[in-house]
């Protein structure tokens, strides 16, 4: 069988992808440290408590008595800081607020990349993905043989990657909302006021952990040599069949 | 011959695919059902070539990038280890760290679109809700209200402080407002405040200037000098504002919470009230303000929160 190399993420994509890596986990870490000074929110039904976010023995659990040691004792001393976890709010908001900027820039940068580059083409839905997107799931539960058409992304990884960065938009705005909700309290009324602006940047941030395991899931899936091609840009596929019209199917530029 | 065969196999399961989903299979490009070819996405493709020369190709590629980011993580432990400990200390543990830096630097932002006209929303009495409690620091002493006095240091044309009484601050015109009050915390409530505007106040007495000239509040307030300091009256809990924020008609000397005078633990007999700043920056238990070019001291940015804490 021939193969071919396939030139999938361009250098600018895969710099900003792995830039947003660490960027968005500080992001996450420093907006945790913020919300155990006052953490509200979990899931109830009918004003019962189904489910509390960190739970209290959650901030306990350093001090959790394992047949005559805690945690602590088990592990290297800096571990004692991560598992007593409240408290360190004035550290959550210089990391949170000094980190927003490079979260902010690095995001804003890939979107107008995706735009000028015509990268989107590769990511956005239109609206017979919806149709298709459950084929996907389908597939990959095996239920289906067949490959639904894809591109370099299938249908629901283009509306999985789509919303992701609309998740971001919405965490930026729900954010500045949250920050400047006197100068800018028109977001904030947008959001429906400081309260929902407040909730609805956590539950991004919910989001954004689901899309993370979901994401990390898929790509141990595929494979190395889709991984790969994250930090190099190219994959080996087998070779394309030749088509009917061959001159549009191949973009003329080579990839060796 | 058996090429045929994988073929037929496939086109079988094609069909089947077709039947069960009534979708058309066809090889993307030019495929009405692949988005890919709905949005003229490109495929960058090398020639074909034989597996063992792609995957020479490919070995090639990642070498040179697995060996880039070899070098990098290297130098940057190397890079690390070179710093000296006083960088170190300068980039995250000093005072003056870049965290810190970070927060004067998003003060200044924040101040370019500071309007004083601009209001925070006001709220229809009934969305009032019930006053959460927070913060005791400089409250822990006993205190007698009728005794209470407020020093104010720091007025134009004069040198010593001014002594004033609740009598004092009364004359001056009552504003009311609902407003939410937000804690660093992360909660907020909707509290009905009545007092004395900040700017009345300062419109009556007269702050210093930078230029040294008469004040002229209202006309020119960027002439007053730039900070006022507030503390309470044992000293244990201390503020600092900055002018522009403190001149904010929202910003009230206030006396009155939802309806009754304040409590003890809400900051009897005057505190400030302000939809512009969080609730640390709303001292409790006002007993001497001062105006002053310097940057004031502030209780909870020692502690390693934003100075300006402005919304």
């Amino acid at each position: 069988m021939k193969k071919q190399l396939e030139k999938k993420h361009p250098l600018a994509i895969r710099w900003m992808h792995w830039i947003n890596f660490p960027l968005l986990t500080i992001m996450i870490w420093s907006g945790l440290l913020i919300y155990w000074a006052n953490q509200v929110y979990g899931i109830r039904i009918f004003g019962y408590e189904l489910f509390k976010f960190f739970p209290p023995w959650f901030f306990e659990i350093s001090k959790v008595d394992f047949w005559g040691y805690k945690i602590p004792d088990y592990l290297p001393a800096w571990s004692y800081e991560w598992t007593n976890m409240p408290q360190r709010l004035a550290e959550g908001m210089q990391l949170h607020f000094f980190f927003m900027w490079l979260f902010a820039i690095n995001g804003l940068i890939y979107v107008i990349y995706t735009i000028v580059s015509g990268e989107w083409r590769s990511i956005l839905p239109v609206p017979s993905s919806l149709k298709r997107a459950p084929l996907v799931a389908l597939h990959d539960a095996h239920i289906v043989k067949v490959k639904p058409p894809q591109g370099k992304y299938n249908d629901a990884q283009r509306i999985a990657y789509t919303s992701v960065i609309l998740m971001g938009v919405g965490s930026l705005l729900s954010g500045l909302a949250i920050y400047k909700p006197l100068q800018l309290s028109f977001l904030t009324a947008m959001f429906g006021g400081y309260e929902w602006a407040r909730w609805i940047h956590f539950w991004l941030t919910i989001l954004f952990v689901l899309f993370f395991l979901v994401h990390v899931f898929q790509v141990i899936l595929a494979g190395w040599s889709n991984f790969r091609s994250m930090i190099t840009g190219y994959d080996i596929i087998d070779a394309v069949e030749p088509v009917a019209e061959p001159a549009t199917a191949r973009e003329e530029e080579s990839a060796s | 011959m058996s090429e045929n065969k994988d073929r037929e196999v496939l086109l079988e399961k094609v069909r089947e695919f077709e039947r069960r989903t009534g979708h058309t299979v066809d090889s993307f490009p030019g495929d009405p059902n692949n988005t890919a070819s709905i949005l003229g996405e490109h495929r960058y493709l090398s020639e074909p070539m034989s597996a063992e020369a792609a995957k020479k190709q490919m070995f090639a590629k990642s070498r040179r990038h697995f060996l880039s980011i070899g070098a990098t993580v290297f130098l940057g432990i190397v890079g690390w280890r070179s710093l000296s400990d006083e960088t170190k200390d300068l980039l995250f543990k000093s005072k003056d760290r870049l965290l810190l830096k970070t927060f004067e630097f998003n003060e200044k932002v924040s101040q370019f679109f500071f309007r004083p006209t601009k209001l925070a929303p006001e709220f229809p009495p009934e969305q009032v809700t019930p006053i959460r409690t927070n913060g005791f620091e400089g409250l822990e002493q006993e205190i007698d209200i009728n005794s209470w006095t407020l020093t104010v240091a720091g007025l134009a044309g004069r040198v010593d402080d001014l002594v004033l009484t609740m009598a004092d601050i009364k004359k001056l015109p009552r504003t009311e407002m609902i407003t939410e009050f937000k804690c660093i915390e992360g909660w907020s409530t909707i509290v009905h405040w009545a007092g004395v505007k900040f700017s009345d106040f300062a419109a009556v007495y007269n702050p210093k200037t930078t230029s040294g000239a008469p004040p002229d509040v209202a006309g020119k307030p960027e002439d007053l000098v730039p900070y006022v300091a507030m503390s309470t009256p044992d000293e244990k809990y201390y503020v600092g504002w900055d002018m522009p924020s403190v001149m904010h008609p929202q910003t009230l000397l206030a006396y009155e919470m939802n309806g009754e005078p304040l409590r003890p633990e809400n900051g009897a007999p005057l505190r400030i009230a302000s939809p512009t700043k969080y609730g640390i920056k709303q001292i409790k238990r006002l007993g001497r303000i001062e105006f002053t070019s310097e940057r004031p001291k502030d209780f909870w940015a020692e502690y390693g929160y934003d100075w300006y804490s402005g919304h």
